[in-house]
Order: C-alpha cells, then structure tokens, then sequence
C-alpha cells in the first residue's frame, strides 16, 4: 500500500524484561521487529525513565510511555503531533486502571479479551473514537467477581447490549437515566506543596498544585455549581471538559452536569505572588572522610507553620551516592531501610509531634579506596496533612439544579508534599 | 518445532469444534481463546473459515470477537472475507443507528481492494444519515477507503465538501481529519466552513479539537496577513518597552497593543481575531495536546504582544508525566529563543530536581540557559552551582556546556564564567574536567588576547592538575595561544619535558605538538627543548607518539631531504582556527510547526504539511461569508457592557477630528475596539448597532460622517486609478503613503462634512442604496457598511425601513458575541448536535427592532421616552421580557431622579424596574433596561415614570411576537412537537404574498420580524419552519409558512396558546403582507 496512514498504526505492551505481551493493530499488521529499535533505545538508556518517547526508525515512528512497569509502545507512520498520542497511550493506561483496578502485566493478561474490546472501542482506523470512561463501561461493562461467575455459568457477556446513549447525546461524558438511592456528591480537594530547599534551608523554588478530584453519585441530570471563598487565588485552572468555561470567567463558579462516578474535576496552580507556607523543615547534617572510608549522618525533622493540623505519613527517601556501601543508623521514630543495591535510603517516620522530634543518626559506610563522594544526596520528603489547604482555597457552597432530591454533600481537604526536595 | 506443530493443529481442531456448536457459550469461548492468541500475536489464520460463519451471530459478544477477527485476517483471506460482505450491507440498512454505524466500521475496515465500489456507495450514503453518529463513522471511513484505492479521491473530496458543512460537534472533527488525510491541498473547502469551525471548536470532543487547530493554523496563515509585519519596523525604539509589556500582565500587553496598533496601519482581519479568541479558552483543557496544539497556534499566528498568555499554560503541563514534560520542553526551548521574555516569570519552573530523569534535566538547562539574561544571570549561575555537584555525570557535562553559552552570551558575567569553570579544572571527575577545558577552550578561542591571564594561570595549573584530558587540553591552548604568552610558553615546555617519560599517551603528544608550535614562534628559546622531546618520543614505546615525532621532525626542522612542505609548516601548524560556535540546538527549529513530531525530531518526518509563509497580499476575505446565518449567535453582558463604552469611543474621535484615525476607521477599528467595531461594521445588522444610533444623535451623525468617508474614498480612489484593493491591503508598505495622502485631504475636507451633515445624510443614504445595488467595485467595502437604517433623520421614530436594505454579503457572528458570558449561549453551543432531547432558548438571529413611543416630546414636556423589545434574555429573570427604554432630555434643564413608580400590574404580572437614573443633561439621551413578565398575554403593563418635578402615567403593550423566544431545534424535534400540537392547539391560515415578499430572504426577514422565533432547518424548499417558546410558561410555538403555487401560502402555527396562535396568525399575515 503506497499510501500512508497517519495517527496510531499498532500498539505494543512490553514488559520490563522485554517481553510484547499484547499486540494490537488497527490498521495492516505491522511486524513485531520494529520493536527492536525500541529495546535498542532502552538499552542505551539504562534506566527506564531515560528512554526518549519519539524514537525514530526508518519506516516507522515509535512514541512510547512507561507506566506502571509497562512500556506502551505505538507504531506511528506519518506526521502526527506526538502529544496526541502521549495523551492518548495515557488514557488507554488510565481505563485500563479504572476496569482492572491496577494496570499490571497480570490483570491486562487476564481480561485480555477486554482489553482487545476496549482498545477496539477507543480507536477507529487510529483516530480515537470513544476515550470517556462513561461511553465505555456502557459499551463493555468493568469485570466484577459476581459477573465472571455468573457469566461462565450463563454463558453471557460482558458486553452491553443495550447500547450506549452517551456517545450520541450533547452531553457526552454523562449517561443518561443513572440512579443511586443515596445521592451523594464528594470532592477532594487535595494541594500539593512543590519545593526545592537549599542547603541553607532557605526556599528556592516553591509552588502549591492542586487537584478536586470528585465521586459524584446522583440521580439524572444534576446541573451542580461549586462557588469558592477566594477563587482568586486560583491562578492557572486546567478543567473537565463538562465545566462551562463561559462561567467561570465571568463569575468564577463551577458550574457543571457531572460525569457519573469518579474523576478529576479541576486541577490548578496557586498564584505564585502568594507565599507558600512550608509545612515541615529538615536540619541534616552530612558529610564523607576521605581516608577513613566512612561518613556521617544526621537527620532531624521538624513541623513548621502546620496551622495547627498535624504532619503524618512523613516518608524521606535519599539516593545516597554510588560509594556508600552500608548504613549503620538509629532512628528515634519509625523504621529504616537501606538498599545496598540501588542505593536508596527510607526513612518511614510517621507522624511528627513537635515535643520529640525525629531523627536520624548514624554512620555511613563507604567502600574502601573508593574516593569519597564530593556532592550530598537530596532528601525527598513526602508528608501529609488532613483537613487542610495549604493555599487557604476554601469551597463556598454547592448548588443543584434540575433534579428535585437533596444530595448528600461533602468536601474534604488534604496537603500533600508533591515534588518536594531538601538539597544538602 | 516437530514436537509443537500437531499440537497447535489439534488445539485449533478443538476451537473449529467449538465454533461449529450450537452453543454460544462455547462459541464465545473458543472466540476469546483465538482473540487472546491474536493479541499474543501468534497466527490464527487457518481459523478463518470457521471464524466467518459465526459473523451472522445472534450474540453480540460473539459477533463483535469475529469482527475483531474479521478485521485483523480479511486482508490475508480475501476470498473467504468476501462471504461476509452481505451480513454488513445489511446491517447499514438497519434502523438502528449504532448498528448501521458498526457495520460501517467494520465494512471499512476490511482492507479488501474488491469492495471498494460498496464501501463507496456505503460512505455516501452514511454521510446524509440522520444520525450524526453514523456521518461520523462515515467521516472515519473516508481515509479508509483512499488509502485502499486513491483513485477515489475526487469522490471522496464530495463526500468531504459534504460533511465539512455538517454542523454538529460530533462531526466536525472527524471529517477534518479526514480532509488531512485526503486533501489538505483543498483549503477552498474550509473557506464557508471557517467560522463555524471556530464557533463550534469548544464544544468538539479534545481529539477532534487537535485536528482542527492544526489545521486552522495551516488555513490561517494562508489566508491571513502576519500580525507582526511591521515589527522590523517598531523593534529600534520600542523593543525595551516590548520585552517590559510581555513580562507584565496581559492588561499592559493590551495597552500597549493599543498603542502599537495607533502607529502601525496593520489591520487584523475579524476572522484572525476570532481564531485566536475562540482557541484562548482550550489553553485551559485538561488533554495536554489540546493545549499544545493552542499554544502552537498562537505561537504562529498572534500578534507578538499576545502570545505570553500561552506561557502559564505549558508550564502548567511540566506537572504532567514526563513524556509530556519531553514533548512541552522541547517545543519551549524552541519558543524561549525566539520570544524569551515569555517564560521569564516561569524562570523557577525549570528548576531542576534531581529526581529528574536526565533528558529532562538537560532540556530544562537548555530553558535556563535560554531565558538567561542580564538579569537573572546571577540566580541562574547560582542554581547552575548546584547542579554541577550532581551525580549523574551527563548532566554535569551539560550544565558545564551552559555555563559557556551564558558566558558567550551575556559578556558581564563571562569572567565569573570563566574563573568558575577553572575551578572545576580540579574536579575529580575526568568527564567534568574534560568538558570544562572544552568549554574554556572555546570561550578563550573567542578573544584569546583579553585572556592571557587565563591562560596564565592554567599554565600554572599544569603543576597540580593530573586529570590526562586536562593537561593535554590546556597544552594545547598554550601551544595555540603562544604569541600571547611568549614568556610561560616555553617554561613549560621545559617542565613538561621534565616530566615527558611520566606523562599519559595523550599528553605526551600535546607536548609534541607544543614544542613544535614553539619551535616555528620562538625557535631561539626552544630549539633545543624541541629536540630533546622530539628524541624522547623517538623512542617512546607507544608507535603513535614515534609516529607523530618523526613527521613533526620532518616538517618542522628544515633539512635538504624535507621537501616543499617545509615553508608551510608556520601555515599549518598555526592556522587560525575558527571559534567553535556556542548556541542552542533548538535555534531555527520553529521553521518546522511548533508541536509536530517534525519538529520534536528536528528532521521533516513523512507527510508533514509545511507550514506556509504569510502572505503579502491577503486574499479575499469574502469567501468566508455564509449566505444563510442561522445559528447566529447573539449576547449579553459582555455587549452590554461595551454598549457604554462605545459612544465615548466614537466621540473621542469626532472629537479629534477626521485625521488619520478617522479616516482608518472603519478598517483600523476592528483591531482597536475588537469585538464592538468589528460587529458594528458588518452589516448583519446587529440591534446594538441600530440601538446606538437611536440613542445618541450626536453620534448617529458621527456615523453618518464615518459612512460618508467610506463612502466617499473609493470614488477619490477611482480617480486616483488606484486597482488596489481597499481592506486589509494597509499593512503593506507601499500603500502606507497613499493611505497618508488620504488622510491629508480627509482632514481637508472634514470641516465641509461636518456643516453639510443634515443635508448630507439623504443624499448619503441614497447614495449608499444605489451604490450597493449597483457594483461598487470593491466586495470587501460592501462589507463594511453599515445598514442604511442610521440613515433617516434623527426626528422620525421607525428608523429601519428594510425595504430598501439591499442584502449584502452578511458576516453571520458578529465577532463580539464569541466572548458573550451567559449560560445560555453556552447551553446553545452544546445543543449544536441535533439529537438535543431538550429545545433550549436562544437569543434572535438577527432581526430587525421596532420602536415604540412610550411619552411623546409634548406630552412629556421635552422628555421623549421610547422603548424596544430588544429581544435578549433579560439577566435578572428569564421569565421576563426585556423591554429596553431610551430616555432623552430634550429640555433644557437637567432632569433628576428618573425612575419608575408605583408599577399597578394585572394579576401576575410582575415589572422589574431600572435602576433610578440619578441626571440627564439637556440635550442628553439614556438608555435602560426593564424586565416584564407579561404573563404570556398582551395585556398593557402600566406604571408611572416620575422625575424629580413630575409624575406620567405609561403603559407599555406589547406585541404577541415578543413575548416569545426562539428555540433551537432540529427538523425532526419539530416534526415530532408538531405532531403533539394537532387539533385544537393547531390553527391554518392561507395568505396571498404581495410581489416584493416572494423572496426566501425578505420572507424569513418579514417574519422574524413580526415576532421573536428561531429559524428551524427544513428540507422543503418551500416550507419555512420557526419556533419559538413563550417566555412566562415556556409553551412551544411552532411556526410552518409553506409556498403554494402562484404567490399563496399557508401558514400553519401550532401551540398550546391558542390566544397566542390567534394573534400571532394576523400579525404575521399583515406583516407579510407590507
């Protein structure tokens, strides 16, 4: 065939240890030997993350993604933009993540045929045709335990034979006639803290990203309008393609018909003129001899302007230097532990309470001959706080219209540590 | 092999078994054990047979398994894919549109090169479905089948030209992918279907709006004029205050837009404007592509001031999974050369971390080392500091390669740059030390003479330094730059030849090669040095360091056997060397189309559709007009709002007179006032347009001055023997003088036409008709006139007389109502696919407005009071109707304390007051807007309207048409709604159409004037079909005129109201009938 095809050609799923799993082609077949190109590219890498997504070939483009050790790899023929297709390989991963509840080697093996059904469903002639998760569980319904048994016995399917309304109503990611006995509406509203702190404790850079993911369930068509406090302070707002954009412009309201179930309403930025108040501060203290072939370490970490709100689940994981062979530490709170393998240190400390605060301590073993690292290891924090936005962002009221009930609302607050990094 | 083969042959027996049964449970499992080997990609093929008898399948989870099996072997089993074709042709005939839709699909899929006369006449039949599911389906098929048989094509193009002009959102971007795939050299075919892509472009589903950007990027920039023309221009004085303007806000980019745009006669076309104001919200999409393929766009095609707002957004998406992070920062690093000042707020966001994987890391230094300036150098070198100490070694090399560029770059901070990366020259780490002494080579190759104190101090360097690169590399720059160190040259070269026997290979010929630069400079000094090394390497163990030391003995140190080469020895050995260049990988990239995998390889991948240059001359812009605007969309607040500011607009230029300004108007004043003048000069007609001239006297003769210019200059052009053509042609620059010229004598003339402007405006107005009757030459003036209506004398109070309005070409959205902010403008673009279970209302088309006199001048002594129904959803209460009331003073005193009293409303009429007018100068006029709810009956609304000195009663009546809005829906909801609306709610009219009403315009326009209804699509080309709601109870009125034979007619209207339907009947009838 002369003529060439643009969008997605083939797909292929390959596991860490090299193996294509799945294939899948949506136009002629295209031979697994073009994935060597990409195994070639992997080996060059070393490390997973490095594989560069556009690989060239001399017939074929590859453009790949890598989640949840799974290399999503797609044949691309011709010119096409390589975000469409990035994005798209990241949906096909997220539905496989909303059916099977995970996106592993293992379940999408399992439910292989599903697998086949959906990726039929969301491409056509590589072009995608139905990618809201809504349209899809109507065309093919999720696995359950109860269904797979009941479906061996009966021999019926997991395909729905009552077709699908939303692909064809103007209201595309809701379908219609959904009913609940408990209409409930919840939003989370959860606040990343980005930052990078300097040797001297100091913030170099620091950022509040957040997200409202919801669970919507109601009844028919529910017409919701979420109005903030201070919804000046969202800077840079990314929506759910069901927000009306007209409205928030003028009005700064959420105005909206949900989809049915779980997804991510907004995510934003917080204006970066504001301050970002950090939550938690680190005093570490580490350093390498040269002739003794060992090194110190010392670690505290203490709770900072947490307006009052605890700091738990506090995790810090370092990638201690190629040279350090062991680590001998005590830890005053929580527990250890160190990969000699991959050089990885963690520190699991919980909760911090500010009467003891945690810390570690110890030395550090490095190999003999060896020159002593010259840099310091970065600490990675992650922590949370529960009923808290750190950006102070508040949800004013929720409004319904259309629908006659009264829906259970809630809101939820949570700070999380994002990328947050302490250099040494 | 031998062991497995009988295996997998009995396996297979075992799944035809299964296939053959009855069962279809057992067919669905033997179907899902062949899909899983299919997905292995193991070969099924010999199932074949077997396989496509099922395809009948009563089950659908079997039928849809074959399919897949169907689609993925028919190519290699042609003649056995071919049994199954009838099962398809009959499912495309199926009343079910998902099954007509599937077995299109899957027709379509089969690459069999014999059926492509039936998937030709199965897309052709798909694409005028009902349902706009199976045209979309159809719209997917169409790159099918040409790249089965391109000999399709011309067909396919019909098929495209077809489905382009499909107004449903469903549709939209499929077809366009289709036109890319197929014929993306057809612009022509966009050109009608321009502004409805742009119009519909929020409501496309994220894939489709891709495809569409990229193309309308395509389609821009060959249609268009570049909005940056004049930049060469403007860069000398204003670039300083340019690079300032990005980094703020985008209110100062506007100003200073503003002010741009006074001093360069650019005109940005309405349809360029609404591009890029119908794209700005999509920034906001959660789907990364659609973002990108935003910013590429505006990237391309804004204005310079105007592209910062795409900023926020790709950095917003550096949060995204790092292929994303890839793609973004390739295509910022390519932006953030060309307009730096962009990201420089977002400096911090390029921070690096290092959990960063490293082609990440190196892409954001190339951001860093990009947005470097004077500046922010400092913090910028800082961080780079840090990075250096990082462990992954690659990246060190890349931030120690930056560093040389921001000290090429910015001269203050090379000395810094440079002591710093001397420093490093005592790293431990070889690929470091190696890398530093490349980049200082290269900065030092630079000015080598300002830096001999460098150079110096490397020399002395050679005593500590042990790292092999490091020696040789500074070795080298010693042997280059001897000149510039006579005297710690050959110092060197002694302590080197000390140490000769120790060195490293690589070293040890760098001292060869500095002996003998030495020897050809400053043989006095180490003629003797030179020997000795040379003997050294003689008998050194390593041949290459022998090799080299007799060739250089040969070549240098002139014997009678050394030949010719001997007097070139200084030529050769001192050559200069060109300075290496130090500049971004991603510099020129943006020739290649922001966002396309061309560009993320830097190489022209296979079917890239080049980007085209600008234009010189834009071409007509006319062809984007639609004849019949029915899906106009119409405003609200936002027009409101400008409704104020405009007056003092056009004041401030009567005002300053007829200069420049003035006489650019009517082009120029689309780019300054955007949305307002841009609709104001289309002559659809839009009500704000004639509102405002009835509000203001002043003004109107303003306007009317304006028309007579417009009017006026194309004549002077005739006589000039000027052929250019009018619009759009300012930019260029040899037009810029004439355009003066004009402006000379329009300032000339000015005074003139201000006296004349009362005897003037009759004559204007009739000149005007005949011009537009007659071919006035220029398409592109047509345009901008305004409707003849501001014409009639200030005094009379019907100011539209649409029988003389001679229909021009009509621009159906006036660009203002794009950014209209109500919901139900945002409703109405969602009901854009005609499946809509729910009609929602719509604001009129366009349509013309009567006036009503409310108080007359004498009654009201001197205070003259009108009011219009002006048709939009009145804000506060949509059960009410709007009633827009002009108030003026023609006392001559100031009226106080205006408002409405004591309202005495029937039974359930409700008045919503305007908000007291605290003055009004004589002479002065004002205009505001009431809500009535009237109940759906034409009952008269009385109420007092007092001023500070006197109280008069008035009632306002409307007409039935106004106590309706239109409705929005497609033929077959009409049909439906109809059929509910028989009998008694059904009343029939016959009527006789006088001879100037037989025209499908005049008749559409007559009637929509008569009342407030929204066109209804209709097959019949003489049946025209409206409908409209009631605004209190929100009951259906539904509207059919059809044409007989000879000039009768029969009008139908059906709705629950039969007083409604009653009145309505004879106040269209005598409409018609005028």
């Amino acid at each position: 065939m002369c003529f060439q095809q643009k969008m997605i050609h083939s797909l292929f799923l390959i596991n860490c240890s090299g193996d294509i799993f799945l294939e899948k082609h949506w136009k002629s077949v295209v031979s697994q030997s073009v994935c060597d190109y990409f195994f070639e590219a992997q080996e060059k890498a070393i490390d997973v993350e490095n594989v560069p997504p556009v690989i060239s070939t001399p017939h074929h483009y590859l453009i790949s993604i890598y989640r949840d050790k799974i290399f999503f790899v797609s044949v691309i023929q011709t010119e096409v933009p390589p975000l469409f297709v990035i994005e798209f390989l990241h949906r096909v991963a997220d539905t496989f993540q909303d059916y099977f509840g995970e996106c592993s080697e293992t379940a999408i093996k399992d439910n292989v045929v599903i697998v086949y059904e959906l990726l039929e469903e969301m491409l056509d002639n590589g072009f995608p045709l139905a990618t809201e998760s809504n349209i899809l569980k109507e065309l093919i319904k999720p696995p359950t335990i109860l269904r797979s048994v009941v479906n061996s016995i009966t021999g019926s399917s997991n395909v729905g034979d009552t077709l699908p309304t939303g692909q064809l109503s103007n209201i595309p990611w809701r379908r219609a006639g959904v009913k609940y006995t408990n209409n409930e509406a919840y939003f989370d509203v959860i606040e990343e803290i980005d930052a990078i702190i300097d040797k001297s404790g100091s913030t170099v850079f620091a950022e509040i990203q957040g997200v409202i993911d919801s669970c919507i369930k109601l009844s028919g068509m529910p017409d919701l309008s979420l109005s903030f406090m201070n919804p000046r302070l969202l800077d840079d707002v990314s929506f759910h393609p069901c927000i009306r954009f007209k409205r928030w412009e003028s009005e700064r309201v959420l105005s909206f018909i949900p989809p049915d179930g779980n997804f991510r309403l907004i995510s934003y930025r917080v204006s970066s003129q504001n301050l970002v108040a950090i939550p938690v501060y680190v005093k570490h203290m580490i350093s390498f001899k040269e002739n003794t072939s060992s090194g110190r370490f010392d670690v505290t970490i203490g709770p900072k302007q947490n307006m009052g709100k605890t700091v738990e689940g506090v995790v810090m994981t370092v990638h201690m230097p190629k040279a350090v062979l062991n680590m001998n530490l005590t830890a005053t709170q929580g527990s250890y532990t160190f990969d000699p393998v991959t050089k990885v240190l963690t520190w699991d400390v919980g909760k911090i309470t500010p009467q003891k605060l945690p810390n570690l301590k110890g030395m550090v073993n490095l190999q003999s001959g060896a020159p002593k690292p010259e840099e310091n290891p970065s600490l990675n924090i992650q922590f949370k706080i529960q009923q808290l936005a750190i950006s102070g962002l508040k949800v004013n009221r929720l409004d319904m219209y259309g629908e006659k009930y009264k829906p259970f609302k809630g809101v939820k607050y949570i700070t999380k540590a994002g990328k947050f990094q302490v250099r040494t | 092999m031998g062991i497995f083969l009988p295996l997998v042959w009995f396996r297979h027996d075992d799944l035809k078994e299964m296939l053959d049964s009855n069962k279809d449970s057992l067919k669905l499992e033997a179907m899902k054990r062949i899909v899983a080997m299919i997905a292995r990609g193991k070969n099924a093929s010999d199932l074949f047979p077997a396989v496509v008898k099922n395809v009948a399948c009563k089950n659908i989870e079997v039928k849809k398994l074959v399919y897949v099996y169907l689609v993925r072997y028919a190519e290699e089993q042609q003649d056995l894919a071919l049994l199954s074709i009838s099962t398809f042709q009959r499912g495309l005939k199926d009343p079910n549109q998902l099954i007509r839709a599937s077995a299109l699909r899957v027709l379509s899929s089969i690459r069999v090169p014999i059926i492509v006369p039936i998937m030709m006449l199965a897309i052709k039949e798909a694409a005028s479905d009902m349902s706009p599911y199976v045209r979309k389906t159809a719209a997917h098929a169409i790159p099918k089948l040409y790249s089965l048989d391109s000999d399709q094509k011309d067909q396919l193009i019909e098929v495209i030209e077809k489905l382009l002009a499909d107004k449903t959102t469903l549709v939209a971007g499929s077809v366009v992918m289709a036109f890319e795939e197929v014929c993306p050299e057809r612009i022509d075919l966009i050109h009608k279907n321009y502004r409805k892509l742009c119009n519909l472009l929020i409501d496309v589903e994220e894939w489709g709006q891709v495809v569409i950007i990229n193309m309308l990027t395509r389609y821009a920039r060959t249609q268009f004029l570049s909005p940056n023309q004049n930049e060469s221009l403007l860069e000398e004085n204003t670039e300083k205050a340019f690079y300032g303007s990005e980094e703020e806000d985008a209110k100062d980019a506007k100003a200073e837009a503003a002010v741009l745009a006074k001093c360069k006669p650019y005109v940005m076309d309405p349809d360029h404007r609404l591009l890029l104001r119908n794209t700005k919200p999509l920034l906001q999409s959660r789907n990364a592509a659609v973002v990108m393929a935003v910013a590429q766009l505006y990237f391309h095609l804004a204005p310079k001031a105007e592209v910062g707002v795409i900023a926020k957004a790709l950095v917003r998406l550096l949060r995204s999974h790092s292929e994303v992070q890839y793609v973004v920062l390739q295509n910022v690093a390519t932006m953030s050369i060309k307009r730096r000042g962009m990201f420089e707020p977002y400096l911090k966001s390029f921070y690096i971390r290092s959990t960063d994987p490293t082609q990440i890391k190196i892409l954001k230094l190339e951001v860093l080392t990009n947005l470097a300036n004077e500046t922010n150098i400092s913090t910028i070198l800082r961080e780079f500091q840090t990075y250096i100490r990082s462990m992954d070694k690659d990246f060190v090399a890349a931030t120690i390669q930056a560093i040389g560029r921001c000290a090429t770059n910015i001269g203050k901070v090379r000395d810094t740059c440079l002591n710093g990366l001397v420093q490093l020259l005592s790293n431990r780490d070889e690929l470091v030390v190696a890398e530093s002494v490349v980049v200082i080579k290269k900065l030092l190759q630079m000015q080598p003479a300002q830096h001999s104190e460098i150079i110096k101090h490397m020399a002395k360097l050679t005593d500590n330094i042990q790292v092999p690169m490091a020696r040789a590399s500074i070795l080298w720059l010693i042997g280059e730059y001897c000149e510039h160190v006579p005297k710690i040259a050959p110092d060197v070269l002694r302590k080197m030849a000390k140490s000769f026997t120790n060195e490293e290979d690589i070293v040890k010929l760098q001292v060869i090669n500095l002996a003998a630069k030495l020897y050809l400079t400053n043989s006095k000094q180490s003629k003797l040095l030179t020997q000795y090394v040379l003997n050294l390497a003689k008998y050194d163990q390593n041949y290459d360091i022998r090799d080299r030391a007799r060739f250089i003995r040969q070549l240098i140190v002139p014997t009678e056997k050394s030949g010719a080469l001997n007097k070139y020895a200084k030529k050769l050995f001192l050559a200069q060397k060109p300075a290496p260049i130090l500049e971004s990988s991603f510099k020129d990239r943006d020739h290649f189309q922001l966002g396309s995998l061309s560009h993320l390889l830097n190489a022209k991948a296979v079917g890239y559709q080049e980007l085209p240059d600008w234009p010189d001359e834009a071409p007509d812009p006319s062809v984007r007009n639609v004849e019949v605007p029915e899906w106009t969309k119409c405003t609200s607040r936002e027009k409101r709002k400008e409704k104020v500011e405009k007056p003092f607009y056009s004041d401030s230029e009567g005002e300053s007179g007829p200069t420049e300004s003035a006489d650019s108007e009517p082009e120029s004043g689309s780019e300054e006032n955007g949305s307002s003048s841009s609709s104001g000069s289309s002559s659809s007609g839009t009500e704000e347009e004639e509102e405002e001239e009835e509000e203001d006297s002043g003004e109107q003769s303003e306007d009317k001055e304006e028309e007579e210019e417009v009017e006026k200059r194309p004549k002077r052009k005739d006589k000039e023997g000027s052929h250019k053509a009018v619009l759009g042609s300012a930019g260029s620059p040899s037009e810029e003088e004439e355009e003066e010229e004009r402006a000379k004598k329009a300032k000339k003339k000015a005074p003139q036409g201000r006296k004349g402007r009362v005897e003037t405006s009759s004559e204007a107005s009739t000149s005007e008709s005949s011009s537009s009757g007659s071919d006035s030459g220029s398409e592109a003036e047509a345009k901008q006139r305004k409707p003849p209506s501001s014409k009639a004398s200030p005094k009379e109070i019907s100011l539209l007389d649409l029988d003389d309005f001679t229909p021009s070409p009509v621009q159906p959205i006036p660009s203002s109502s794009i950014i209209s902010t109500s919901l139900v403008t945002d409703l109405e673009g969602l009901t854009l696919t005609d499946s809509s279970l729910t009609p929602t209302l719509l604001s009129p088309a366009f349509s013309a407005v009567k006036t009503y006199e409310l108080l007359h001048r004498m009654a009201g002594e001197g205070l003259a009071v009108e009011y219009c129904f002006s048709r939009r959803p009145f804000p506060g209460d949509p059960h009410m109707v709007a009633v827009q009331i002009q108030i003026s003073n023609n006392t001559d005193t100031e009226v106080k304390n205006l408002r409405v009293n004591e309202p005495k409303p029937l039974s359930g009429m409700r008045i919503q007051e305007f908000p007291e007018i605290e003055h009004l100068a004589p002479g002065d006029t004002a205009t505001v807007v009431m809500g009535i709810d009237f109940c759906d009956s034409t009952q008269a609304a009385n109420f007092q309207l007092c001023t500070h000195t006197r109280q008069f009663y008035v009632s306002i009546q409307p007409p039935v048409g106004e106590l309706m809005a239109p409705v929005f829906m497609s033929e077959n909801e009409f049909k439906k709604e109809q059929g509910k609306l028989m009998g008694m709610s059904e009343i029939t009219e016959k009527l006789t159409l006088p001879e100037k009403c037989q025209s499908d315009h005049t008749i559409v326009q007559q009637l929509t004037s008569a009342a407030n209804v929204g066109r209804v699509p209709c097959g019949a080309s003489n049946e025209y079909r409206f409908a409209a709601k009631t605004v209190t109870s929100g009951s259906l009125v539904l509207i059919t005129l059809e044409r007989r034979e000879g000039s009768t007619a029969q009008l139908t209207i059906n709705s629950e109201k039969m007083v409604i339907g009653t009145m309505l009947v004879k106040d269209i009838i005598q409409a018609l009938a005028q």
